[in-house]
């Protein structure tokens, strides 16, 4: 049981490549952190240099209060599970789990009771005289997981756990890798490259891009709240529409317009918010589920405007359709009952009360 | 044959086109028949030399003086050449002393090949690179030419005509090729194994041992097998160093007691080659199949 406190982490590369820039970082203990962020934002080696694989360049990285800088992985009371499962191929599952424990001179019977035990959670108690050439890989994935459970850690470490998995699979396991967290109640850093994986098994959520964190939050605060454009476009799929926009002024109203004469109200409650940047280009956004075929009309700061469909994405339990405005392509979400055309105007509604105005220069979100 | 036969007439009506092309039934037996006369030429080509020398192991020497007689062939069969290396001359010495120089050998080029191996391979440290690739140029200088300047070196040691000596000599040609072949070994086990192993709470040491060792196996017995063989059957340097007959080993030691000025004693000499060929033959018994696994395995990166 530990918490895990990042402070001013920089990693270089030898060869001058900075792939983390000094990163801030609290994990409470028995949280289950998430890092997310394109490949090559620095993730793994974040988690890496967490485990002492990596050496720090310079800051502090503590686990259980006590900075472990220099202390060597093994005496650092981690787990990690790779990718590509590492389990050593000469050893039966049995003996890939128990040999942590081996090593660390513990009796014979309780090794016993500990593997009879990850065993049972993960369900491969079947499994232990195998070696792992004969396993599936969602098998092999589940011996890697009980090799870290055994041994009782004070924190789990995952790199992308899931990827070598097929897409049905990697699901189940999710689930799977949920429910072991809330079992043994460790706490757990897991990198991924796939915002839903991190959205479904986060407490919370750190969004890296370019070796720095965009934002830490639970997923729904980033859902909800994205703090910056790179955020917002980010979370959620399909990802969220930025529209190149112009913030007018007029009577003691702001009014945003868009590309195609499109002119949307700003919500009133907003106005001071938005106020500095009254006259400038901004870009607008907004989630195709707040783009929709006209609903709720009679709620304050739903407006309406009209668009020729250029794709149509039916999807069973609701469309997507994809608009041109001036070149920006715009999806919105309908409901699978309203007729759309392709080339045919048909009428939108915004609801406003979920938009975003990202101030282009600096990519923050207001 | 009747049933193959019956479903050959079902289908042919079906395609008539493809007969003319041809079958694959057809074609793996040209196939088999082609590989089988090119193995049995092989296997002839190279089982004539041994076939003749035991032919003539077990003739008297009258018998192979007698010219009148097929060489292929032997008449009255003996063990006397056997029994005779056996029993009389320094043959049991010679071979004690190839077995005490081959085991010394193989362990000591085993020990440092292999950490000479998984420290190139998995420590990165400054020139780590650089000293792989002059490993493997050592490997490049020939013998013929080294003995020249290791026959001062061997002179200074006091080593001159001492069988110890060859145990000095022999890694110098089997470490850097078993170096090299298990850099090769080494570096194709995917890094996350030495990872997990270190988190799991290994030393180096440890991951040698417990990690490397045995998911290396294949390529360390061909390694094993390459130093044995080479070491077995080297003849420069026991030929160059080593003058008196109770320090030599069976390679000089059959030429050097067994021919007399120009009497060639055929029969003894074919019956020590022989019984010298014989441990190299049982060790690839034992290990052709790890050793063939292990090459391909090398070959593949599986
Ligand atoms: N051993 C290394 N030497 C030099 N650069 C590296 C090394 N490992 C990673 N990098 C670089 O650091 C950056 C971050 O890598 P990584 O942490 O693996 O990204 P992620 O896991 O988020 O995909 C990348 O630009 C990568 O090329
Ligand atoms: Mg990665």
């Amino acid at each position: 049981m530990a918490q895990v406190s990042l402070r001013r982490v920089v990693k270089e590369y030898e060869g001058g490549v900075q792939a983390v820039k000094g990163i801030d970082l609290e994990i409470a203990d028995e949280e289950f952190v998430v890092l997310v962020g394109p490949s090559g934002c620095g993730k793994s080696t974040t988690l890496r240099m967490i485990a002492g694989l990596e050496e720090i360049s310079s800051g502090e990285i503590a686990i259980g209060g006590m900075v472990v800088n220099d202390i060597p992985p093994r005496d650092r009371d981690i787990a990690m599970v790779f990718q590509n499962y590492a389990l050593y191929p000469h050893m039966t599952v049995y003996e890939n789990m128990a040999f942590g424990l081996t090593l660390r001179r513990f009796p014979k019977d309780e090794i016993r009771r500990r593997v009879e035990n990850a065993a049972r959670i993960l369900d491969i108690g079947e499994l232990l005289d195998r070696k792992p050439k004969a396993l599936s890989g969602g098998q092999r994935q589940r011996v890697a997981m009980g090799r870290a459970i055994v041994r009782d850690p004070k924190v789990f470490l995952f790199d992308e756990p899931l990827s070598n998995l097929d897409a049905k699979l990697r699901v189940q396991m999710r689930v799977e890798i949920k429910k072991v967290h809330q079992t043994v109640r460790t706490t757990t850093v897991y990198v991924t490259h796939d915002q839903v994986e991190a959205m479904t098994l986060a407490d919370r959520v750190v969004v890296m891009n370019q070796g720095i964190i965009e934002q830490v939050g639970t997923p729904q605060e980033l859902y909800h709240r994205p703090a910056t454009r790179f955020v917002a476009g980010f979370i959620g799929s399909p990802a969220m529409n930025m529209i190149p926009a112009r913030l007018e002024n007029g009577a003691g109203a702001l009014r945003l317009r868009l590309p195609g004469d499109i002119v949307l109200p700003v919500p009133a409650e907003r106005t001071q918010r938005y106020a500095p940047l009254a006259g400038g280009e901004v870009l607008f956004g907004i989630r195709p589920e707040h783009l929709t075929e006209p609903k709720n009309l009679d709620r304050p700061n739903i407006a309406t405007f009209e668009a020729a469909p250029e794709v149509i994405e039916p999807l069973g339990m609701e469309t997507l359709v994809i608009f041109s405005l001036q070149g920006n392509e715009v999806t919105a979400r309908l409901d699978p009952a309203v007729p759309a055309e392709r080339g045919r105007k048909m009428p939108f509604a915004a609801d406003l009360n979920q938009m975003h105005l990202i101030e282009p220069r600096t990519g923050r979100v207001l | 044959m009747s049933v193959t036969a019956a479903a050959e007439a079902t289908a042919a009506p079906a395609a008539p086109l493809y007969r003319k092309v041809g079958s694959i039934r057809r074609e793996r037996r040209w196939a088999l028949i082609g590989a089988y006369v090119a193995l049995a030429v092989f296997v002839v080509f190279f089982l004539t030399p041994p076939f003749h020398m035991l032919m003539t192991s077990l003739k008297s020497s009258a018998e192979i003086a007698d010219l009148s007689n097929n060489p292929w062939i032997v008449q009255s069969p003996t063990l006397e050449n056997y029994w005779a290396l056996l029993n009389h001359g320094s043959y049991p010495r010679h071979f004690l002393n190839s077995v005490i120089v081959t085991l010394s050998t193989v362990a000591i080029t085993m020990v440092i090949s292999l950490l000479a191996a998984f420290a190139l391979a998995r420590m990165r440290f400054w020139g780590s690179a650089t000293l792989a690739t002059g490993v493997f140029l050592t490997y490049l200088v020939p013998e013929t030419l080294l003995f020249i300047p290791l026959f001062q070196t061997i002179g200074s040691l006091g080593l001159y005509n001492n069988l110890w000596a060859m145990v000095l000599l022999y890694p110098t040609i089997t470490v850097p090729f078993c170096t090299w072949i298990m850099i090769g070994y080494f570096s194709s086990i995917p890094k996350e194994l030495d990872e997990a192993a270190l988190i799991d709470g290994a030393n180096h040491f440890q991951m040698l041992w417990k990690i490397f060792i045995p998911v290396a196996l294949p390529g360390i017995l061909a390694a094993t097998i390459f130093a044995f063989t080479v070491s077995w059957a080297q003849f420069l340097y026991p030929m160059v160093f080593l003058v008196s007959s109770e320090q030599m080993v069976l390679t000089v030691g059959i030429v050097s007691d067994l021919i007399r000025g120009d009497t060639f004693q055929w029969g003894m000499i074919m019956a020590g080659a022989i019984m010298a060929a014989l441990p190299p033959l049982l060790i690839y018994a034992f290990l052709m199949d790890y050793y063939i696994a292990g090459l391909t395995a090398g070959a593949t990166k599986g």
